[in-house]
């Protein structure tokens, strides 16, 4: 399996930086300690506040540090190399490839997620079940929807970045664009406060745009707020935002391979 | 001291001078920056829907703990954030270069690629103080417990950051370690010291002086009472916290630089 080598090889790859995990995971941790109060003030002051009990609220913070890595939120992952590789022209090795462009980043960043998750994503929640208690998955399908919600959180992230990163293609600088990528995945996502404690309106539209897969549909997964059909939709919704992403890219790249000209050819 | 000052200015002019040459990228970077430092703050705005104080803390004061972490962080990282650098430094062995130059290589370090665009962060701070500040009973004492505090806040996150930094003179790829410390302590200090347990508070005090730059001092601005039940002349006491960390920062430093083995050796 090709795509497999590549994600394994990229997983190595992320897990040569030993250091900087352990740090990551530390930093991780601490911004975990110090939401964890923060959130259980805020539900002392106003309890049930979304719908959230304390003990969920502390854990949505904790599941929340894990998944910063994981969906690569601060931009970062392999379409941090593919927009490099755009701006110094080696994207043109890649398109000569056998391979289609698309998937073999996708699955080279899914190697990567699975190192950040296993990493930064678990080792600061233990400290979250030490310390806080936080809760496990609410029932076995909660489980197994958050583990599918997680792997299409990654994929709508990755094919965001990857739209991001095929700027490079039509810009000389796209470092603010990605900048500005970054801020949308932190303020929409439920990174800062869970996307339904956003009242009105506002709350309906953040909850609907793709960011919200990247927190606070895993998370809700998770504390089994979803059941049965309801549990299939907010996958479905996750995996429609995925799949329509997923065909911008392909076309974009389209788009962008006919422009590209090789020195030579 | 006046010389390291005036090379230090001389570098980031160059840096401002070539970020300048890219208008539209200066642009695009400083408003990025504007937003994603500002996001935080509508978390705590969103958060009010909810409740009408935190803590014990309306929006306003509120505002006005959100202005001066940001202010006292945002100083400081526009000075010297670019001493997380040190291990990305080391790695493309430039700082052997730096050490062989007539100018401190502390100074060299933070004006190295100097980003003017951090300004950014205090702009915005700047903008939520004097909308806090407005429903501050003012008195020429408060005043200049104000001025004080800005200035030591910024001496007290100069000290995080060049302190935790040295980390990397061991290990050149834990740069985020201090991350923890700079950025988690401004967001902590967003949040009325009182919502933590009191070993954090104490913790803050007496052994990473944190506390001191906004939590102190403006409780005496607020004419709040710490209800962590620690004396009242510690609101006073934020220039011996600076100074401390001023000692224990070149402390720091010091043992940092000697014990740096260039890379291979």
């Amino acid at each position: 399996m090709l795509y497999a080598a590549v994600a394994v090889r990229s997983f190595r790859r992320y897990s040569t930086y030993t250091a900087a995990t352990l740090a990551g995971i530390f930093t991780n941790s601490v911004f975990g300690l110090i939401y964890s109060y923060a959130y259980i003030e805020l539900w002392r002051a106003a309890p049930h506040a979304g719908g959230y009990t304390t003990t969920d609220a502390v854990t949505y913070v904790w599941l929340g540090q894990s998944m910063i890595m994981t969906v690569a939120m601060w931009s970062g992952g392999t379409t941090d190399d593919l927009n490099e590789r755009i701006r110094t022209g080696d994207v043109s090795i890649d398109l000569y490839r056998p391979v289609p462009v698309l998937w073999w980043y996708y699955a080279g960043d899914l190697g990567r997620a699975t190192y950040h998750f296993l990493t930064r994503g678990l080792a600061p929640s233990l400290i979250g079940l030490v310390l806080f208690h936080i809760r496990g998955p609410a029932t076995p399908a909660a489980a197994v929807g958050f583990a599918a919600s997680v792997f299409l959180a990654v994929t709508v992230s990755f094919a965001i970045r990857f739209l991001v990163a095929t700027t490079a293609f039509w810009v000389l600088d796209s470092s603010g664009i990605r900048l500005m990528s970054a801020i949308l995945s932190m303020a929409l996502s439920g990174m800062v406060l869970p996307l339904n404690l956003v009242p009105g309106v506002a709350g309906t539209i953040v909850n609907a745009l793709p960011w919200a897969s990247y927190v606070q549909v895993p998370i809700d997964v998770y504390l089994g707020r979803h059941h049965g059909t309801d549990l299939l939709a907010a996958l479905g919704f996750q995996a429609l935002w995925a799949v329509v992403l997923l065909g911008l890219c392909g076309w974009v790249l389209e788009r962008a391979t006919a422009k590209v000209v090789v020195q030579g050819g | 001291m006046g010389d390291a000052l005036a090379a230090y200015v001389a570098i980031a002019r160059l840096w401002v001078r070539s970020s300048l040459e890219y208008p539209a990228s200066f642009w695009a970077m400083t408003v990025g920056s504007l937003l994603s430092t500002g996001i935080d703050f509508v978390g705590i705005w969103v958060m009010f829907s909810h409740l009408t104080t935190y803590g014990g803390f309306d929006l306003r004061q509120m505002g006005f703990l959100y202005g001066t972490s940001q202010l006292a962080i945002g100083l400081a990282d526009l000075v010297v954030g670019n001493v997380e650098r040190i291990g990305m430094q080391i790695r493309l062995g430039r700082l052997d270069a730096m050490m062989s130059k007539p100018v401190p290589l502390l100074v060299q370090i933070c004006a190295d690629q100097f980003a003017l665009r951090r300004i950014a962060r205090i702009v915005q701070g700047g903008g939520v103080l004097i909308w806090a500040g407005w429903a501050v009973d003012w008195t020429p004492a408060r005043a200049g417990v104000l001025v004080s505090m800005l200035a030591c806040g910024g001496v007290i996150f100069f000290g995080l950051f060049v302190s935790f930094s040295c980390v990397q003179f061991w290990t050149a790829d834990a740069s985020e370690f201090s991350n923890a410390f700079t950025y988690g302590g401004a967001s902590l200090l967003e949040y009325p010291l009182s919502v933590f347990p009191k070993q954090v508070a104490l913790g803050l005090t007496f052994i990473l002086p944190i506390a001191f730059a906004n939590w102190y001092p403006s409780l005496f601005i607020l004419g709040k009472h710490d209800t962590t039940g620690l004396p009242h002349w510690l609101e006073l006491a934020s220039p011996v916290a600076a100074l401390v960390m001023i000692l224990v920062t070149s402390t720091a430093w010091r043992f940092g630089v000697r014990h740096y083995t260039s890379t291979g050796s």
